[in-house]
């Protein structure tokens, strides 16, 4: 091995020609398993999604043939389909802004060097490792109108007048309980992206910070000027995840109102699922429109990342 | 210009405030999950009292919640997650090894549709999941459920494993080749102890990813007796009556492990979730 380490590495790097090891039907049997395995249960039930969307099919699960364009048709005449539609852009949008704007505050926070620094941060992981389901039970539970402990601390503090009220029926009326379900949501999704955030913040090289207070740059203008221009990357990408996450949320609206009182709080993720008790093409229809979503939001994803650094590398 | 003035030391109460607005976060974050504990340790006739805490605290629950066959949907529960778990690491370990190692035709392809399907959720094709196994006549059954947590939690496995295999030098096999070792040989005795450290943390997150999957298995299990814990705590808030000390009691037991868990490869996660795009 006369080789020196650097040319070795690049031997490794550059090698095309199947060695003794790899034969041409190495890439099938290491990696074939995991192509198998995505085409399986990922992409296959795009297809077929995709073709019930086009089917007539009866509440029971019988086939009746093609439908054409008609589970869309339905769809689209669903009179509830606007205020969905709304809804969903105003659940989106809320919880990730809101989401964004405390994670950039924590993760300065918890970037800050004080005494217990580390259990801090494992407290705030509770919410992201916890099932959102259960998560949403409790909460859920809290703001029960008769006994719920968030109604029991509003009372002590003045803010609520009776139990069993109106006024305490979080869940009971649509607006106060989609209002509820966003700050759910915003609970359960600040940990990942504060945690995003702080390995972005950790990334940014602490001479930069020596050199703006050389040059006498203040907190603020420091912030503005290197912290979060330097941010950009981790920020856009906790962004989007967030954006997938919370359009695909499910638990949270299921578990504290189901969508209900009648489709008052439902998104369009989980109108798809109501509708699929009954009536799967139409469910379908309205899947396809949520993947159309999704899959925007992956081109998105991939026009900040990969495209932007060129290539798929890790 | 001295050196106090280019690295002025942080006040001690500028510390001080950090960390108590840290502390107080942190118990914001918390408290759900302690109001879970203490709803469990209520005794019955103190369920619906509007206190903060019961007057004493009565652990009957953790004992009688196994008589309604709570049991049978804790081992479901370990069943998928630890079937899901096996199959990723079967599946992630060689094409994570073999794509840190190798350049082949179709790698940057394979990445791609990696990446990708990390972004994708269940939810969204859950239409045709249903149909799927329903075609296979799979539904209700555990094997179901595996693959599909299986399926989309291999994205992250797959990052994080390519990422320590990269870091590990491709000499160290080779010197082992020349001991006459076998590339089999060699990755289990040379790479896989040193990426140890990735495939636990793809382990954990894997297990935990499939330990709260809900909406999956609420979709694709119709009868009690393939449901795990999610779908089953959520039977316990019936038409006009809740079991709430159950289900508490039944929450504590499936969330507090799974925080601990997650509080070991804290530092990781991240990493693999946005693997390809922060370097």
């Amino acid at each position: 091995m006369s080789l020196s380490t650097l040319e070795q590495g690049v031997v490794a790097q550059k090698r095309h020609r199947p060695t003794r090891f790899f034969s041409r039907l190495g890439p099938v049997l290491w990696v074939g398993p995991a192509v198998l395995l995505i085409a399986g249960v990922v992409l296959w039930p795009v297809v077929i999604m995709i073709e019930t969307a086009f089917q007539n099919i009866s509440p029971d699960g019988f086939i009746r043939g093609w439908a054409g364009w008609r589970n869309f048709v339905f769809l689209w005449q669903e009179p509830d389909l606007t205020g969905i539609l709304v809804r969903t852009v105003i659940w989106v949008a809320t919880i990730v802004v809101c989401t964004m704007l405390i994670s950039l505050a924590l993760a300065q926070l918890f970037n800050q060097k004080f005494p217990g620094r580390r259990a801090a941060r494992w407290a705030l992981i509770a919410p992201w490792a916890a099932s959102v389901m259960m998560t949403a039970i409790v909460f859920r539970w809290g703001l029960d109108a008769n006994n719920g402990v968030i109604n029991v601390f509003l009372h002590d503090i003045g803010l609520l007048a009776r139990f069993n009220s109106e006024a305490s029926d979080w869940l009971g009326s649509p607006g106060s309980a989609f209002a509820w379900m966003i700050v759910v949501a915003i609970f359960v999704s600040v940990p990942f992206s504060t945690y995003a955030l702080l390995a972005g913040l950790q990334s940014i090289p602490s001479d930069v910070y020596e050199a703006a207070r050389v040059d006498g740059a203040g907190v603020w203008r420091t912030y503005l000027g290197i912290t979060l221009p330097l941010l950009r990357p981790a920020f856009i990408v906790a962004l989007l995840i967030n954006v997938m996450n919370v359009f695909n949320s499910f638990p949270i609206i299921w578990e504290m109102t189901r969508g209900g009182p009648g489709h008052q709080t439902s998104t369009t993720t989980t109108f798809m699922y109501q509708l699929k008790q009954s009536y799967i093409g139409e469910s379908a229809a309205m899947s396809v429109v949520n993947f159309g979503l999704v899959l925007l939001i992956v081109l998105v994803y991939l026009r900040v990342t990969v495209w932007k650094s060129g290539t798929a590398e890790p | 210009m001295s050196a106090t003035t280019l690295r002025p030391k942080p006040w001690p109460w500028q510390r001080l405030v950090y960390a108590g607005l840290a502390y107080i976060v942190a118990a914001i974050f918390l408290l759900p999950y302690l109001e879970m504990i203490v709803s469990a340790l209520r005794p019955a006739n103190e369920m619906l009292a509007r206190t903060y805490l019961p007057s004493h605290f009565d652990i009957s629950a953790f004992f009688n919640i196994w008589k309604t066959g709570f049991g049978q949907h804790l081992r479901i529960s370990l069943e998928v997650a630890s079937g899901s778990t096996l199959l990723v690491l079967l599946v992630a370990i060689p094409a994570a090894y073999y794509t840190a190692r190798q350049r082949f035709r179709g790698r940057g392809a394979f990445m791609l549709l990696v990446l990708v399907t990390q972004m994708f959720q269940p939810t969204a094709m859950l239409v045709g999941l249903y149909r799927e196994f329903l075609d296979f006549g799979m539904l209700d059954s555990v094997v179901a459920l595996i693959l599909v947590n299986a399926g989309f939690n291999m994205a992250f496995a797959v990052w994080i494993l390519n990422a320590y295999v990269s870091a590990i030098p491709a000499e160290l096999e080779e010197a082992a080749f020349i001991d006459g070792s076998s590339r089999i040989g060699a990755l289990f005795r040379i790479t896989l102890p040193l990426a140890l450290p990735g495939i636990v943390t793809a382990l954990i997150f894997t297990f935990i990813s499939a330990w709260n999957e809900f909406i999956v298995a609420l979709t694709l299990t119709t009868s009690s007796a393939t449901e795990p814990l999610t779908v089953a705590l959520n039977s316990y808030i019936g038409q006009y009556q809740v079991d709430w000390s159950h289900l508490f009691a039944g929450s504590v037991i499936a969330t507090i492990p799974v925080i601990i868990l997650f509080a070991l490869i804290e530092g990781k996660v991240v990493g693999g979730l946005t693997a390809g795009s922060i370097k």
